[in-house]
């Protein structure tokens, strides 16, 4: 597959301080992409560097292997994390306005607009001031904006914060579907859990460097650590544990079943196949749990960063 | 993609239907009028006032040149001592005591003369009292030297320079009048105008950064296009604002003149122009006030009043501009007024005092050249009658600065717009430059 997204060695200073050094980052089309980093690491620069609202120092942007250019903001949706709108403008008529900056006319604004409104049941909003509504129906305006003008890429910058679990899932969904109609979805934000359900690539930075990027799976069979969580029900614990830990590391697990077993996560050495183990367990007692540890995002997030100082 | 014209009408329609701005249009010149006819009403109370003056002449020689008036009574006491005139003037409720003494010599009469009262007198007062003393005395000296003043005044005689240019030009010094005004408003107008609307094109940036839909907005339009669009926006709100004001203004006038002031109006205007019938003079200056307003470069100062008012207005609300985007509330901005005022300042004293006494002198001339007052000092220069050459270089010098100050503008406002959090010193602000 082709990249919509292409940023190589992009760099940008604001005085003496060095926001962005050297990254690059490949988005493939219709893929959702994790943008992750602690806080202040350069997401929100290169962000806006993509939007054209900062000029790199050097380093290139393309999108669809055309430089970035004027005709490309047509092709961007961005909802920034900063986010608002005019207190004291009329929902339909800001919405109108911000879709025709975007390049649609106002007839196709209003027809798309009445579309999404519908969908999104909020169509009695029209001539309601944004200070009369709530910030989360006031995010789901912004949310409808940004994706109006159908875009090819689209980006979140912490798409669900201000959200109810229950908008924050219709949202969710609706990236999705945006996703299935072929478009490019860039997201950034600290909460792991929707990256894990959502993202196929990432791609990590850190104090104004890219640490780690790639494929989520690819990263996650990178940082196996080749551990089982096992649960073993046997007449002595003890003694099991003491054989086990002669024949492998072991360290105690904590897991919730209903009896009260031997609870071990289990590290193999090179050469050991996991079927070497289980059929070890199944000869010491009734095998009750065993489950890969795979890293979480979190675990890799964390572990990254900190290796990386 | 151009949306200047998109952003253009979503400024001037947000503006136009503020409430607050709907409010300020319709009310300030109720307002204006009230607070004016209060002023008249509260002056012409006062000039109403008759106050009582006594006065105790031991001298004898001066008393008869208090001649009681619409707004000043004399009472001339007589045989009486200064104690005793001082009580009479307290029981008798009068305004002051005025006391000449008994002099032998007119050199000495200023150390005779005392005036007692129970406060302060007002200055105009004295320095009236003053005024007709100094002319009876310098009388009364001229007298004592063997002059004869009635001589002195039939010899006097009033001359009014006939005035006029190399090129045949006829000025007059109503003229100089004539033009004073006219380059006094428009220069003041253009000051008006840049306070008012620079202010509002401040505020409005300033809200696009905390409402935070800054970043929304430019993620799909050039920082510059906003800026512009921004400024042009305003100051068309503001072109309205004024055209309904001149219309309320004058119904209003027309109004309160047609209820209240009709009697008054009519039999001042009916007096000026019973004095102007009688009194050749006034018939005559009158005629040169008319003859002074034809007189004036008129195509020149419309021509310059358009360019030098965008101009200047431009230059300074692109200033306003870059503040309201280098600050996040209105209480930051104060630190960064100073150099916008104070120039703008300078340039409306400099054109009420300089260029009134000397309209084509070296200040006023190089100040209607520094682009930042130049707008407003050539301004009221032009009626005078500025050389075209002049004119050029200063509307060329005004709109280079005017780039400059849009290009530094908008660097500001490009970083500025999405800078939150701590108010920015002057020494940041040119860092941003370099962003």
């Amino acid at each position: 597959m082709s990249n919509l997204l292409e940023v190589n060695q992009v760099s940008k200073h604001f005085g003496d301080f060095r926001a962005l050094n050297n990254v690059s980052i490949s988005i493939p089309k219709g893929s959702i992409f994790g943008l992750l980093g602690p806080n202040g690491a350069g997401k929100t620069t290169l962000i806006r560097i993509i939007n054209q609202i900062t000029m790199p120092d050097s380093g290139t942007v393309r999108i669809d292997n055309e430089l970035l250019n004027e005709n490309h903001i047509k092709d961007i949706g961005y909802l920034p994390e900063e986010r608002g709108l005019y207190k004291s403008m009329k929902v339909g008529d800001q919405a109108l306005y911000l879709a025709q900056l975007k390049g649609l006319s106002k007839a196709e604004a209003k027809e798309r607009l009445k579309y999404w409104f519908d969908r999104l049941e909020i169509g009695d909003w029209w001539n309601k001031k944004i200070q009369e509504l709530s910030k989360g129906m006031a995010q789901k305006i912004q949310f409808v904006v940004t994706v109006l003008h159908e875009p090819k890429l689209l980006i979140f910058d912490e798409p669900f914060s201000g959200f109810d679990p229950i908008n924050a899932n219709l949202i969710k969904d609706e990236i999705l579907r945006l996703r299935e109609n072929g478009a490019t979805v860039i997201f950034s934000t600290h909460r792991m859990e929707s990256v894990e359900e959502l993202c196929d690539d990432i791609a990590l930075i850190n104090k104004s460097n890219k640490i780690l990027d790639g494929k989520l799976i690819d990263i996650k069979r990178q940082y196996k650590i080749n551990t089982f969580e096992v649960g073993v029900k046997t007449a002595d614990n003890l003694a099991l544990q003491n054989k086990l830990s002669d024949k492998f590391t072991v360290s105690p697990a904590s897991f919730k079943t209903l009896d009260d077993e031997l609870k071990l996560n289990i590290k193999l050495s090179n050469g050991e196949s996991p079927n070497d183990l289980l059929n070890y367990l199944t000869g010491q007692g009734e095998v009750s749990h065993f489950v890969e540890l795979i890293p979480s995002v979190n675990d890799i997030f964390i572990q990254t960063v900190k290796n990386n100082q | 993609m151009n949306h200047l014209p998109l952003i253009i009408k979503r400024e001037y329609l947000t503006k136009v239907r503020n409430k607050s701005f709907i409010v300020m249009t319709f009310l300030s010149p109720l307002v204006m009028i009230i607070l004016v006819s209060v002023v008249a009403y509260l002056t012409q109370l006062n000039n109403e006032k008759v106050r009582t003056i006594s006065v105790l002449d031991e001298s004898g020689v001066v008393q008869d040149i208090f001649k009681s008036n619409d707004k000043t009574t004399y009472n001339i006491l007589n045989e009486m001592s200064l104690g005793d005139a001082k009580v009479f003037a307290k029981e008798t409720e009068a305004y002051g005591l005025l006391y000449i003494g008994d002099f032998k010599n007119v050199n000495e009469a200023e150390n005779h003369i005392q005036f007692y009262s129970e406060e302060s007198p007002s200055l105009t007062l004295i320095s009236d009292l003053e005024g007709q003393l100094e002319k009876k005395l310098t009388n009364l000296k001229l007298l004592d030297n063997g002059v004869d003043v009635d001589m002195i005044n039939a010899s006097k005689i009033n001359i009014n320079i006939a005035q006029e240019s190399f090129e045949g030009e006829k000025t007059s010094k109503t003229d100089s009048v004539v033009k004073l005004i006219f380059g006094g408003a428009a220069g003041y107008l253009l000051f008006m105008f840049i306070i008012i609307y620079g202010n509002m094109i401040m505020r409005s940036v300033i809200e696009e950064k905390t409402s935070r839909i800054i970043e929304v907005i430019i993620s799909s339009v050039k920082p510059v296009q906003l800026m512009f669009g921004k400024i042009v926006g305003t100051s068309l709100a503001g072109i309205t604002q004024f055209i309904i004001w001149l219309i309320i203004g004058s119904i209003l006038l027309t109004v309160i003149s047609v209820f209240f002031g009709i009697n008054v109006m009519e039999t001042q205007q009916q007096e000026m122009m019973n004095q102007a019938m009688a009194n050749p003079e006034i018939n005559a200056q009158v005629q040169n006030f008319v003859t002074s307003f034809y007189n004036l470069p008129l195509t020149n100062l419309i021509f310059a009043f358009i360019l030098f008012f965008i101009g200047g207005y431009l230059l300074y609300s692109s200033l306003y501009a870059a503040i309201g985007a280098a600050v996040d509330n209105e209480t930051d901005t104060q630190q960064f007024m100073l150099p916008i005022i104070t120039p703008l300042m300078l340039a409306v004293y400099i054109g009420l005092f300089t260029v009134i006494e000397d309209p084509h002198g070296t200040v006023s001339t190089v100040f209607s050249f520094i682009p930042l007052t130049s707008p407003v000092v050539m301004l009221m220069r032009i009626p005078f009658g500025v050389p075209l050459w002049q004119q050029i270089v200063s509307f060329v010098i005004l709109i280079g600065t005017f780039m400059f100050t849009v290009w530094f503008a908008a660097k500001i406002y490009r970083v500025g717009i999405l800078m939150y959090g701590k108010k920015p010193s002057y020494k940041e602000l040119i860092k941003w430059i370099k962003y």
